[in-house]
């Protein structure tokens, strides 16, 4: 394996900058990798192989020619395909997209090119980011690096997969209920959903207006931070964006002191249908927690229990709203004959796949006269009292930690055609969507029963996205510490 | 309360979904399924708590009405299925009764 695929964002943008590697040979040793890998991940939907290295030339040239670089110089960024980007496809993992060209960049990527990084292909995902395991891509699963037979989770499972398959070093997801932190988790690295509003969503295909959050993924915590700082920030153009300073995340991951922090473990977010190995290395790591010097108290959440039931009211009623748009007139697949009405309805029917139709279908009756009162807005009510329980357990502590998600990766096609059990692997992520909140997923070890990475969930208040670093990094330097290597170089799934 | 074959035909067409047969009897019993679950919401009491639309609290967000730059024809329509004079051409929309 060439070197350059294992070093961090943050020592590849140092080295690109001190001169000691050229960009164009950073881009070049992960494109090899991507040849070399991809073929069994399937990670990638697009490989901007040409595009990636004139990005690259340019920050050579910038170099050259003396002008200061961004903090991202040469890093390479694998990004999931519903950020729109010129000059490279964008589908959402849905045929109704197959083979468009936004005319706009988003703003998270436009970010990311003004600070240096290389956008080097789009990621696969569950279609229009509806799903927690890539199953429900239009163009085939992605397959998780630590056990290809396994999900990388989803819907950024594309992503994340890339990232464990040090196929890129740093990579760009949503999260809407949990898309970011589900993949991270089975992946074993790295995922953050910011606070709702602090990145933007302008030009990101819109799935669930009120809740998806763009986020970073990363190997490690401080890379993390490094690409949540560069995406963050208010945008004029995204009229729900936060006009607020970003919060200190890279500060918070260089320093990782919880001596004297106060830790609540949500007592809700635990017990039938979590499994042992999971429940083992989440209880570790808050006694582990504990031994660094936080205040852990128990304490409960008591309208969790609502928030799966909500969020699946919530999600699919905007999504049928959203997704209206996709009409075969303006952009996208057109197909069948007829009058327009027709058409749009023969083309959704062609374009969308099976968890689309059921979601949008479930929007549309929860939306239905009749049902209103009893669906959507019973759920925002829940919604409202979800976020009292959050107002309550943070007048008492400073974080709240959970696992992130029940289960280790299941089986590809296990959950396939079972929506509800699909749905149970967003349990603990949904609450802080619904809130508003920021979230971290942070490796914690490996499950007994399966060896597949388990994560620790951290939840914030919203705009105190730094305190999710400083619990990150403290576990992260204390397992790197008692291992005496990253938990990622145990996984055997690729190069064994 | 369970919901019927025809009902979800019913959502499929509201939906603009022309859905075959074997999809209808696939998705029908799956759409009972998620439909009873979501429904737990209704236990939940909560008289005279406000719904929540949105978790910021950001209200009227405006911004100057202003000329900026903007996408031109050629872009807007780069990705049109069909176009005709420079616009998007489209099925006919009117159908006699």
């Amino acid at each position: 394996m060439n070197e350059l695929i294992k070093m961090s964002a943050a020592d590849l943008s140092a080295a690109v900058t001190a001169g000691d590697v050229s960009a164009v040979e950073v881009t070049a040793a992960h494109l090899e990798r991507i040849d070399a890998v991809d073929g069994r991940v399937h990670a990638f939907l697009h490989v901007s192989a040409e595009d990636a290295l004139s990005q690259a030339r340019a920050v050579d040239q910038a170099r050259a020619a003396g002008e200061p670089l961004g903090p991202l110089a040469g890093v390479p960024v694998a990004v999931k395909d519903l950020f729109t980007t010129v000059g490279a496809p964008t589908t959402c993992g849905s045929k109704i997209l197959e083979g468009w060209y936004p005319p706009y960049e988003s703003t998270v990527t436009g970010r990311l090119r003004a600070a240096g990084a290389i956008l080097i292909g789009k990621t696969n995902m569950d279609e229009f980011a509806m799903g927690s395991s890539t199953e429900n891509s239009g163009y085939g699963p992605s397959h998780n690096p630590w056990d290809l037979d396994r999900v990388p989770g989803g819907s950024s499972g594309g992503s994340a997969a890339a990232v464990a398959a040090y196929e890129a070093p740093l990579a760009l997801g949503t999260d809407t209920g949990g898309s970011i932190r589900q993949p991270a988790s089975v992946c074993g690295i790295v995922g953050t959903k910011p606070t709702y509003g602090g990145s933007s969503r302008y030009g990101v295909v819109a799935f669930a207006s009120s809740l998806d959050t763009p986020g970073p993924f990363a190997r490690n915590v401080l890379d993390t931070a490094l690409l949540h700082e560069v995406m963050s920030g208010h945008d004029p153009f995204d009229s729900t964006s936060i006009d607020a300073p970003v919060p200190a995340v890279v500060a918070a991951a260089r320093n990782g002191d919880v001596s004297g922090m106060r830790i609540g473990v949500v007592t809700d977010l635990s017990g039938a249908g979590y499994q042992p190995g999971v429940m083992n290395r989440f209880t570790e790591t808050v006694e582990l927690l504990e031994s660094l010097g936080a205040k852990v108290t128990e304490l409960s959440c008591p309208h969790f229990k609502y928030a799966l039931p909500a969020y699946y009211l919530i999600a699919p009623s905007e999504c049928s709203s959203n997704l209206a748009r996709f009409d075969g007139m303006r952009f996208g697949l057109r197909t069948g004959s007829g009058s327009a009405e027709e058409v749009m309805a023969q083309t959704r029917a062609a374009g969308f796949g099976t968890e689309v139709k059921r979601r949008i279908m479930l929007g549309t009756h929860a939306l239905s006269s009749g049902y209103y009162d009893a669906y959507y807005g019973k759920a925002q009510q829940v919604r409202t009292l979800i976020i009292q329980d959050f107002d309550a357990a943070f007048s008492q502590v400073d974080v709240l930690v959970s696992p992130v998600t029940p289960t280790t990766a299941f089986r590809l096609g296990e959950r396939a055609d079972d929506p509800m059990a699909m749905y149970l692997a967003d349990l603990c992520t949904i609450p802080t969507n619904l809130a508003g909140n920021a979230a971290i997923s942070v490796p914690c070890g490996l499950a007994d029963e399966d060896g597949m990475p388990v994560g620790l969930h951290v939840m914030a208040p919203p705009l105190a996205d730094d305190r999710l670093y400083r619990v990150a990094a403290a576990v992260e330097t204390a397992f790197t510490g008692r291992l005496g290597h990253p938990l990622l170089t145990e996984s055997k799934g690729l190069d064994a | 309360m369970p919901i019927t074959r025809d009902e979800v035909a019913h959502l499929a067409r509201l939906s603009r979904l022309a859905l075959s047969d074997a999809e209808l009897d696939h998705l029908a019993p799956q759409l009972d399924q998620i439909i009873a679950a979501v429904a737990q919401v209704q236990e939940v009491a909560a008289d005279g708590i406000p719904p929540t639309t949105h978790a910021t609290g950001l209200t009227n967000v405006f911004r100057d009405d202003e000329p900026a730059p903007c996408l031109t024809p050629e872009q807007a329509l780069a990705g049109a299925p069909a176009v005709e004079l420079q616009r998007f051409k489209v099925p006919r929309i009117l159908v006699e009764e």
